[in-house]
């Protein structure tokens, strides 16, 4: 469970290296989670499943907080569907421990289910994404996290429902300074495949 | 041999073979990660394999643990969705619906499409990134 190193391209000018702990029992998932955040300029653990999470958070045991500095998490992102612990039990566990539950938690899943997403919401979840996650989710993330990551007060969430073919999620709104809307990078994933030009470069 | 491989992707996106979650993944490699969404196919093929030999099992096995078999298959359904795997994503689908309502039949019609599908796809993909890379 190496600390992976901040991808290429990320410059050094000031920018803040955020630790995320990507929990998805996916391996294909987790790979690309892991490029996402990379490209974002963040450094990422990933592990397989919630009580793996906990082990390497020292929530489940006896780990001394020796060096808890160095493994300084700023944001949980774990998918929702997941065997043994769920995310929402996760989710659970961190907003539950003294020590961790000021560390924002986002949830991800492929299911678009209202009491899911509500029920997240209540625990204290951060956002909550429809798979597959795209660049401008993580990228939305990584503003949050740039802004302190300290907005914890759910104003509000909106809630964009769209047709199958796109996705839908969940906001949570600082009083002050709303995230951009969703909508925006979900009609992302609306965006007709004819628009984009390098498919239309066959020569 | 450049314009044969767009041709093929092209022809990929156009008979609904993949969908735009695959432009994502092909927007996230850089010259430092020239091969990123090559990488993220093969590993959705290895580990589909398993998914596959898991529901054959399954299959073997009676009565059919229906529940199982959805979950799965809901996997497999994720890993195609995040490679963009339009076709084999649907068939994934209409096997859990089988599975659903306990529609025996439906459901080992279905995997068979799922499997060709599967199979299908691999070609495909295998041919364009050859030619992709003979292409460079």
């Amino acid at each position: 469970m190496a600390v992976e190193d901040v991808g290429s391209g990320c410059s050094s000018s000031g920018d803040q290296e955020f630790h995320v702990l990507a929990v998805d029992d996916s391996i294909i998932d987790r790979k690309v989670i892991e490029r996402l955040l990379k490209i974002s300029c963040c450094k990422v653990t990933a592990v397989e499943s919630g009580s793996r999470a906990l082990q390497y958070l020292g929530i489940d045991g006896e780990r001394s907080s020796l060096g808890f500095d160095d493994l300084k998490v700023n944001l949980i992102i774990t998918d929702y569907s997941m065997p043994g612990m769920t995310g929402y039990e996760l989710l659970k566990k961190i907003k539950g421990s003294t020590k961790l539950r000021q560390i924002p938690v986002v949830i991800m899943s492929s299911e678009n289910i209202l009491a899911r997403v509500d029920r997240c919401m209540e625990e204290g979840a951060e956002d909550f994404l429809m798979k597959p996650v795209q660049l401008s989710d993580v990228e939305r993330l990584r503003d949050f996290m740039l802004r302190g990551g300290e907005e914890r007060e759910v104003v509000g969430h909106k809630r964009k429902t769209r047709d199958d073919s796109c996705s839908s999620s969940v906001l949570s709104c600082d009083r002050d300074h709303p995230l951009s809307p969703r909508s925006v990078s979900a009609m992302a994933h609306c965006k007709p495949l004819s628009k984009r030009p390098r498919l239309l470069a066959t020569d | 041999m450049e314009r044969q491989a767009a041709y093929l992707r092209n022809a990929l996106f156009d008979q609904g073979y993949l969908d735009e979650q695959f432009l994502q993944l092909e927007d996230l490699q850089d010259e430092a990660n020239p091969h990123f969404v090559e990488e993220v196919v093969k590993l959705f093929y290895t580990d589909s394999v398993r998914l596959i030999q898991s529901i054959e099992l399954t299959l073997k096995n009676t009565p059919w643990d229906f529940e199982k078999l959805d979950n799965i298959m809901h996997q497999f359904k994720g890993s195609s969705s995040s490679i963009g795997a339009k076709k084999v994503k649907k068939e994934c689908s209409q096997f859990q619906e089988y599975c659903n309502v306990g529609n025996v039949e439906g459901c080992i019609r279905e995997f068979q499409e799922v499997k060709q599908e599967h199979a299908a796809l691999k070609r495909k993909l295998e041919n364009y990134f050859q030619l992709a890379r003979e292409a460079r």
